[in-house]
């Protein structure tokens, strides 16, 4: 289990931040763990925890056995949007990461490059961000955040600003690139068809509960699609407990 | 765009040629005819051009533009050094941010012709006088620039940069350094135009060679023409560096992020 959360609490001062209690969590090594839930029940905190950009308050994260005490390259964030840099064009956002560790401008060129052929962007690598659509930055996003050979890829809600047509498109690329190398993440969403379209094991976090209501398996093989009767009834499933939240 | 240039700018020619033709009309109507100046208290644009002709025969506006030029930028250096690393501290220590910043604000109000009478005592009537009042008049504001401009980086620039692994330097250098850039310039835009100003203060006060004291030296010949066209020249110098310096900057800058 590279990645642990033991009893992990959060309680915020203020009323504006959701609140978590009693968290136990573990993810399995090249796992797609996807959360759900209601606006506010806190799936954004339980992401900032892991990430390292929040304290628990009581419980303990552990990645690999050492515990998460701060942001770090080994837990890569794939923001929602705008966390693109404005003033670097499309290859020296993909290569920042690797400039932040030193890694050699013409090895990171290259590895920038094989990340932005996976995501067919090569012909825009001279572009600058404002010169892109929502989906292409969005695209340029992940390819940043693969470069970075993070032990897991945190993603928040990363396609949720998009249209639904180029969600679903980033979505099955997201898929392919998951099923090709066997990354490990935990992806928040609020959308629960992108969900059981992605996840090995969807969790429902609940705000009445303030923790975790259900830990669903999908188990349907890959590539999915929606439309599949299997598919729809795990749909169905987890969106009524998604609904029965009384947050 | 291209297309467009040329024509605007004949056009602003035009406008300017309108105005010194409207002004020497009414100092022909007014002082000749009407006499409601006396002729040492209005200057004539043919006036303002044969002093214009005698200063520059003996090198002496030369000297005084680059004179006042360079004290200009030297102070200017200063306080961008100063305003900035004041501005630095003052977003990066919340003490300095709750009980500095306050302070700051208020003394960035000050004309800085009330730095002055301090220069005086302290330096004298010398060059560093002068520096003085230009520090004193641009650096705070250069600091308040500073500290607005880093405070308004996006946050998540900064988070997407420390989950990347960035170092506490790393994001000062990589990130909000890059990202305030836009802001920061504004910010030196408007300190030039106060450091420039303050030169004057400072320059009229000392006998040091300079546009200031080319412009008193007019004063106390009742030369009103000289008067006149050292303003013209601050003036002049004031838009060259606008579009020599600063659009230039600007235009690197924001072209990339799409602001153009």
């Amino acid at each position: 289990m590279p990645l642990t959360l033991s009893n992990v609490s959060k309680i915020f001062a203020d009323s504006e931040h959701a609140t978590l209690k009693h968290i136990n969590l573990s993810i399995a090594d090249g796992e797609f763990l996807c959360v759900v839930g209601k606006s506010g029940c806190g799936k954004s905190t339980l992401l900032n925890l892991i990430a390292g950009l929040e304290m628990p308050t009581e419980g303990e994260i552990l990645l690999d056995g050492k515990p998460v005490t701060a942001p770090g390259a080994d837990r890569v964030v794939m923001f929602q949007e705008h966390a693109l840099y404005p003033w670097l064009n499309v290859m020296e956002n993909v290569a920042f990461g690797m400039q932040l560790a030193g890694v050699p401008k013409k090895q990171r060129e290259e590895t920038a490059l094989r990340y932005l052929e996976l995501m067919q962007l090569s012909d825009y690598k001279d572009y600058y961000i404002h010169q892109l659509s929502g989906g292409m930055r969005q695209r340029v996003n992940l390819a940043r955040s693969l470069t970075m050979d993070s032990r897991i890829l945190l993603m928040d809600e990363p396609f949720s600003a998009l249209d639904k047509q180029t969600s679903n498109r980033l979505r099955a690329e997201l898929q392919d690139i998951c099923m090709q190398t066997r990354r490990t993440v935990f992806f928040i969403t609020h959308s629960v068809e992108e969900a059981v379209y992605l996840a090995d094991r969807v969790v429902v976090l609940s705000a009445a509960k303030k923790g975790i209501a259900e830990i669903v398996p999908i188990e349907l093989p890959r590539p999915r699609h929606v439309y599949d009767e299997a598919f729809i009834e795990y749909r169905r499933q987890i969106l009524e407990e998604v609904q029965e939240d009384k947050g | 765009m291209k297309k467009n240039r040329m024509p605007r700018i004949l056009q602003q020619l035009f406008f300017l040629a309108g105005i010194v033709a409207l002004w020497q009309i009414v100092c022909l109507v007014g002082v000749d005819l009407l006499h409601v100046w006396k002729s040492y208290a209005m200057p004539s644009p043919a006036g303002v051009f044969s002093s214009f002709c005698r200063l520059l025969g003996d090198g002496s506006l030369l000297q005084a533009t680059g004179n006042s030029l360079l004290r200009g930028v030297t102070g200017y250096a200063i306080s961008i050094l100063l305003g900035g690393l004041l501005g630095f501290l003052m977003n990066h220590f919340p003490f300095l941010h709750n009980n500095l910043r306050p302070l700051v604000m208020g003394i960035q109000t000050l004309p800085s012709v009330c730095w002055v009478p301090f220069s005086i005592l302290w330096f004298g009537l010398t060059q560093q006088a002068i520096l003085f009042v230009v520090v004193m008049g641009s650096a705070f504001s250069m600091a308040m620039a500073a500290d607005n401009a880093i405070a308004n980086v996006p946050p998540i620039y900064k988070k997407a940069a420390l989950t990347m692994g960035a170092t506490q330097k790393q994001i000062y250098w990589k990130v909000i350094l890059p990202a305030s850039l836009p802001e920061l310039i504004s910010g030196l835009k408007q300190g030039w135009s106060f450091a420039w100003r303050a030169l004057m203060s400072g320059e009229v006060m000392t006998t040091c060679i300079g546009l200031g004291q080319t412009l008193i030296t007019g004063r106390n010949l009742a030369d009103i023409n000289q008067v006149m066209l050292v303003m013209i020249v601050i003036v002049l110098v004031g838009i060259l560096i606008d579009r020599l310096i600063f659009r230039a900057l600007e235009k690197h800058v924001y072209k990339k992020r799409g602001l153009l």
